[in-house]
């Protein structure tokens, strides 16, 4: 057996000892405790690499929000144990759900103290991209275009999202915590939004395969 | 302020012209494409839209990025 399928080997023993033990009475407990010590260790790596945006956050409350991360991910991992097929490993299956907590949590608490605009702040300006007059000038006239159809083509929904998320650089977990919503509804009015902008710069002529 | 400026606005506003699975979806089958991609495979060809999501949507972009360096250095 070569070097790499052994590890595949080793790799689906591993999640299927784990599962195992999550639905062996006399295993759980001892296996949700290590579960829950695998989805903080996930939580404080994130906390880890978003630490330079959160310099003015105490330590312990940092300490804090990964706690409360993973204790919410061993929640959701244990209520969705048996949608997990085993096209990864358990572990990076698990990591997802704590990686998920803690990145939410995180991005909502460096943004605690700032407003959330959904209005265009300021419309963008091309920059000089050396690309001579010509070059600028069709840059500038692109720009025109979308803020045109921004106004023109969008819902005012439509607008407000894309406009805080694409423009005033609003985290998505943010704006789903002032808007009540969810990502996954959030990012659909965005997606939504940018199809209509794309399609109505074709009408227009514009070329945008390459954007 | 200079061309990969431009670029950027235009994607933020834009989006991926290829066609993306949405959030839900990304989440769903995020922790297979990084695996796939460490193991070097075409994470690409088998999940089809995944790379393009994470192109379009920042939060997901992080969580993939978290993800794949958390697995790596596992």
């Amino acid at each position: 057996m070569s070097a790499e399928a052994s590890e595949h080997g080793d790799a689906l023993a591993d999640s299927a000892a784990w599962i195992s033990a999550l639905r062996n009475p006399v295993e759980r407990d001892r296996a949700i405790a290590r579960l829950h010590e695998l989805l903080l260790r996930a939580a404080r790596f994130e906390v880890s690499r978003r630490r330079a945006a959160l310099s003015h956050v105490r330590g312990e409350e940092l300490d804090d929000l990964a706690l409360q991360a993973a204790d919410d991910a061993l929640v959701a991992v244990l209520g969705k144990l048996d949608d997990y097929r085993g096209a990864s490993r358990f572990t990076t299956w698990a990591y997802k759900f704590a990686l998920l907590e803690a990145g939410v949590r995180l991005r909502r608490r460096a943004w605690q103290e700032r407003e959330v605009v959904l209005e265009p702040e300021a419309w963008p300006r091309m920059a000089d991209a050396g690309a001579g007059p010509q070059g600028q000038a069709e840059a500038n006239e692109l720009m025109l275009a979308i803020t045109d159809s921004i106004d023109s083509c969008l819902t005012d929904h439509q607008r407000e999202v894309l406009t805080a998320l694409a423009l005033n650089g609003v985290p998505l977990d943010v704006l789903t915590e002032r808007l009540n919503t969810t990502r996954g509804a959030l990012y659909k009015t965005l997606h939504d939004a940018r199809r209509k902008l794309r399609a109505e710069l074709a009408t227009r002529g514009f070329a945008l395969d390459s954007i | 302020m200079d061309r990969h400026t431009n670029d950027d606005t235009l994607r933020r506003l834009l989006g991926p012209a290829e066609p993306e699975v949405l959030c839900d979806e990304c989440f769903e089958r995020l922790d297979e494409y990084v695996e796939l991609e460490l193991q070097g495979e075409p994470a690409d060809e088998r999940i089809p839209g995944l790379r393009a999501h994470l192109e379009g949507c920042p939060a997901c972009h992080e969580d993939y990025e978290s993800l794949r360096t958390l697995v790596q250095g596992g």
